[in-house]
């Protein structure tokens, strides 16, 4: 075995340190440079003995301005700047599942090790681990015509996901070499790809890839498919399909973070990439602790395996906080490129751009609105068209949906982060401070939110023999009469309505308290699935239907109220499980003779 | 080979909190600067910008003396650094961390850089060992748990002196018999808000347990940001080195906030909202971050930040940013004040992430989770029905709303409302949440299990 140094391919061969760059000034995270004549606009430059990792962000003849991913107190002018000729690039290979990242892709666990409870500066881990050994299953033979994205064969990462190892992108011609069905480190050289010019490219098990280039595919394809999310107010009223994007704005305390970590854990996506950008620590360690306890409704299996979570918590460095999404996005494109559905959650957005405010006010650029640069919308368009479904290089259909958590200041949602995000996202789900305030979770608003996706997606559920639509209408009209009733109601009082009206706020109570609010801690209400939706919309609407029969053949609201099976319908969410589905067909005839007692009395 | 004790004669320019040296070499970024001002005074500071030919020096304790031929600078070639010892415990210092109390300075040769180190959130342990502080609006409605950060959101005149110092005083855990050592860091308060605090632990017995970081109103305005800096390193010390149980109180963080928007202005700096600079939210992160528990550590920081909302305004910067970073917050209503309910402890914005994990099942009881949901949800539907009262009249409301409003006064003077010195066992403030949830009909109680309501309700 030849002795492998894992590097970055790099562009030149520039990597040794010029012996001319220092540093010349020190204004936080913004360091400014000399002698880099020849560095290019976003490659990775080293500062000082400690070797801090940076990149360069201007060049200005040779005085290059560096964004460093670490704290920069104690470095001082005059201190060596070293080059690499790279941009900043993540590590894709095994082991990525289960791994706890920073910003830049440095493995927290690994550092945890070396440098104890607190982060020292200058550590640089493999972000993968050198040292293990993973089974190689080939699929291909030498002498196979290759190009960028095929697939060589095959690494069981976790026991619910297959890494694919492919060709990376932009390698084509013939495989010269492959290796057998063995036990290889991610450093190994598993293959060899003689190009048309002669020259060979070696394959390993794990590539870089720099985290500012989208990772190319062949061809975006139509979003048709829901990303099931076991969330009812997000599955029934406002979906989102797969591949897709949404944003969650809300003002502190609404259940942003809640929203995202129920979503990671119950979305009917293959892996989950959680990025906590800016936010608390405890939040990541939160996930750490409960993720690997928590099973896959549809594996079986630990949701940990399915996960890869880059911590880029608000007191760690705020330039590493802007790169954050960007190393996250990169590792949902790899595994999108295998086949598989992504879902990216990038909390809180919000605090990505603070940062991009922070790093341009540093670069004393003139600024437009509240401080922000004017390229952030440019930056935020940049960075959710990177989701979508696609036909990848290999023929495979892969998907990358993003949901981006926003934290408007104030909760005031004319704010530029919120405006500018809701141009490029095309799911919308505001959540609300008097929800909230009342604890009812999730806080979604039923009013104020949307989806474009809902006609996309319709076929699907079409297709599953349901009549999704007609319930979800039915349903969203009883809460939007509610509202204008109440209005009423405020201005006439509550006596003056007439019974019928006062079914509908009746209804609408019902549907808010026992259809649209759920509990993330309540073992069986933390998840529903479709078919559970289903049957708890047809109960709702069967109740609101025979309760207007009972007012029009002269009953009144008071017998309503008094049937014994309400609080079994309002309770039906946190004591019929999912895999029950004939204790709604007895709910369903016990509701039936209820209302048929009435309607006999009144005859 | 940095030019340590190398003194440099002349500024060349003083501007407000900020001193500019020219011609200096071999200077860090962050380093701490000494000043010698003409009448002989030693001034801190701290090099906030660093090129080769100018340095830009922010003074911790002002430039009110200085001049720009007669002051001496020098580098001392470290960031800033206050010294910890056990032996500072019940101590008086100020914010930089020298004696306040005439006591002579504390003999140690441990000294700790005062930005710390960001804790890896790998090596965290998550915080489930719930407080109880005695107070039920806080325990049953708004639980703290240890490790947590949780600030008192307030306005000018209301008492969340007296509410952080019922918390000083009672706050105990349920299974184990441990105090909690009090870190406690004043910025920019009146001297009476540190007296009363002293008074207050002085009639607890707790002042030998208390160690003070004082940097009151009438000291200079930049040494309020160093000031919680030495505390929460003080803290940290006591907690990861010396295994201990730390609360820490940081009164009052408008000021500080105001303290960083003076430094950022005089730097010509682009404003975000209010003035205030686009760092706020990292810089506030910076400090807040600095709690919660280290796996495989005996200790822990809870950290209790009180802030004064400029007039009364939630969504202000300071209020909003902390929210965000903070696991929750507990907020004091203008209008319950005024209605001499104490604690005035707003029913709804008040909120404790930590709290769905630190109660329940084995930590207070079973039905602690639901009849907090109960008692918010109705609570907020009180908030709507009086709304509704107010423009229809009390008597146009149906008999179920009517219920409501009995069950809001009841809840607002019989949970909420207790005394200062009134110290509830989580028993007592469940009681009493059931107590008020009776006035409503079981029909409503949709949050609660039939179980539960069999056993409490019936």
């Amino acid at each position: 075995m030849p002795p492998v140094q894992l590097k970055p391919q790099t562009a030149s061969s520039r990597a040794n340190p010029s012996a001319e760059a220092r540093i010349v000034r020190i204004n936080g995270p913004v360091v400014e440079a000399t002698g880099l004549s020849r560095a290019a606009m976003l490659e990775v430059v080293e500062v000082g003995r400690e070797r801090l990792v940076g990149e360069v962000i201007r060049l200005t003849r040779d005085v290059a301005t560096i964004q460093v991913y670490e704290d920069t107190g104690g470095l001082r002018p005059g201190a060596p700047a070293y080059p690499t000729g790279r941009p900043l690039s993540v590590l894709l290979g095994p082991g990525l599942l289960g791994n706890i990242y920073d910003g830049i892709q440095r493995p927290l666990r690994a550092i945890a090790e070396t440098s104890g409870h607190f982060i020292r500066r200058g550590e640089k881990p493999s972000p993968l681990d050198l040292e293990r050994r993973w089974r190689f299953t080939p699929s291909l033979q030498a002498g196979a015509a290759v190009a960028g994205g095929a697939v060589l064969g095959t690494v069981q990462e976790t026991p619910s996901i297959a890494m694919a190892v492919m060709i990376p992108p932009g390698v084509e011609g013939e495989l010269a070499e492959l290796a057998p069905e063995g036990d290889y480190t991610v450093a190994d050289i598993i293959g060899q790809v003689r190009r048309a010019d002669g020259a060979t490219t070696p394959v390993r098990l794990a590539n870089y890839w720099p985290v500012r280039r989208p990772r190319p595919s062949q061809r975006r394809v139509r979003m048709d498919t829901p990303l099931v999310t076991g969330l009812r107010v997000v599955d029934v009223f406002f979906p989102i399909a797969t591949g897709g994007t949404a944003a969650i704005p809300g003002g502190f305390g609404t259940g942003k973070t809640m929203t995202q970590h129920a979503l990671a854990k119950w979305s009917a996506a293959d892996i989950i990439v959680y990025i906590g950008c800016g936010e608390r620590g405890n939040e990541m360690t939160e996930v750490l602790r409960e993720f690997p306890e928590l099973q896959d409704p549809r594996t079986g299996r630990s949701l940990m395996e399915r996960t890869v979570l880059i911590a880029n918590t608000s007191n760690m460095p705020v330039a590493a906080r802007e790169v954050s999404i960007y190393t996250g996005i990169t590792l949902a494109e790899f595994y999108r490129d295998m086949g598989y559905n992504v879902a990216v959650m990038a909390d809180s957005t919000s605090r990505w751009a603070e940062a991009l405010r922070e790093l341009s006010g540093r670069l004393e650029e003139m600024p437009a609105d509240e401080g922000f640069p004017a390229y952030l919308p440019t930056r935020l368009a940049e960075f959710y068209e990177r989701a979508g479904s696609v036909e990848t290089l290999n023929g495979r259909r892969g998907s990358v949906s993003v949901i981006g958590a926003v934290s408007p200041p104030g909760g005031d949602f004319s704010e530029p982060v919120t405006q500018h995000t809701s141009r490029f996202i095309r799911c919308f789900w505001a959540l609300d401070r008097d929800l909230a305030n009342a604890r009812h979770y999730p806080a979604i608003s039923w009013l104020s939110s949307y989806s474009e996706y809902v006609n996309d997606i319709e076929p699907w559920w079409r297709h599953q023999g349901a009549d999704w639509q007609e319930l979800r209408i039915t349903l969203m009209r009883l809460l939007q009469d509610e509202v204008r009733l109440q209005r009423i109601a405020r201005l006439v009082g509550p006596d003056a309505l007439p019974d019928d009206q006062h079914l509908i706020l009746f209804v609408a109570e019902l549907i808010k308290n026992g259809f649209l609010q759920q509990s993330s801690f309540d073992p069986v209400d933390m998840y529903c699935g479709p078919e559970k939706q289903l049957q708890m919309m047809r109960l709702l609407v069967l109740f609101d239907r025979r309760a207007r029969q009972v007012l029009a053949r002269g009953g009144t609201l008071a017998e309503i109220r008094e049937m014994p099976c309400l609080p079994t319908l309002v309770r039906m969410k946190s004591t019929i499980p999912n895999d029950r589905p004939q204790d709604f067909d007895a709910l369903r005839t016990r509701l039936e003779q209820e209302f048929d007692a009435i309607e006999r009395r009144l005859a | 080979m940095h030019d340590i004790g190398l003194e440099y004669c002349g500024l060349q320019r003083v501007d407000g909190p900020l001193v500019f040296l020219e011609g200096v070499r071999d200077v860090a970024f962050d380093d701490v600067v000494e000043v010698t001002a003409p009448d002989g005074t030693l001034r801190l500071g701290q090099v906030l910008d660093i090129s080769e030919t100018r340095a830009v020096v922010q003074m911790f304790s002002g430039t009110t003396g200085l001049s720009t031929a007669a002051s001496r600078a020098r580098f001392t070639g470290v960031s800033q650094r206050i010294a910890v010892g056990r032996e500072m415990v019940g101590r008086i210092l100020d914010g930089v961390g020298r004696p306040r109390d005439g006591l002579p300075d504390v003999l140690t040769d441990e000294r700790r850089d005062v930005n710390g180190a960001s804790i890896n959130p790998y090596s965290r342990e998550y915080p489930r060992d719930f407080i109880q502080t005695g107070i039920t609006s806080i325990d049953l409605m708004n639980t703290l748990v240890r490790g947590q950060k949780l600030p008192i959101f307030s306005g000018n005149g209301m008492p969340h002196n007296q509410i952080a110092a019922q918390i000083a005083r009672q706050a105990k855990l349920l299974a184990e018999d441990v105090r909690f050592s009090i870190v406690f860091a004043a910025m920019g308060v009146k001297y009476d808000v540190a007296r009363f605090f002293i008074d207050s632990f002085e009639r607890s017995g707790a002042i030998n347990n208390v160690t003070m970081f004082l940097s009151l109103a009438d000291d200079p305005s930049v040494e309020r940001l160093v000031t919680p800096r030495s505390a929460l390193t003080f803290a940290e010390y006591l907690a990861f080195e010396a295994g201990m149980h730390v609360l820490v109180i940081l009164t009052d963080m408008t000021n500080y906030c105001e303290a960083l928007r003076e430094v950022a202005t005089a730097r010509n700096q682009i404003p975000s909202r209010k003035g205030y600079p686009g760092y706020l939210y990292s810089d506030l992160a910076s400090l807040y971050e600095r709690a919660g528990r280290i796996a495989g550590l005996p200790g822990s920081i809870t950290q209790m930040p009180i802030l004064t909302m400029p007039s009364d305004d939630i969504s202000h910067p300071v209020p909003d940013l902390t929210g965000y970073i903070t696991e929750g917050q507990i907020v004091l209503d203008r209008e319950m004040f005024q209605k001499h309910i104490y604690p005035p402890v707003a029913g709804l914005p008040s909120l404790s992430r930590l709290m769905k994990d630190g109660i329940g099942k084995g930590r207070t009881r079973d039905d602690h989770p639901h009849i907090a949901s109960q008692l918010f949800a109705a609570y907020s539907r009180v908030k709507e029905i009086r709304a509704l009262a107010a423009v229809i009249g009390s008597e146009e409301l149906s008999p179920l709303d009517k219920l409501y409003m009995q069950f809001g006064d009841h809840f607002e003077a019989h949970v909420v409302t207790q005394g200062e010195d009134e110290n509830r066992s989580i028993e007592e403030s469940l009681a009493a949440g059931w107590q008020a949830l009776k006035i409503l009909p079981r029909s409503e109680l949709y949050r609660l299990s039939e179980e539960e309501l069999k056993q409490y309700y019936d």
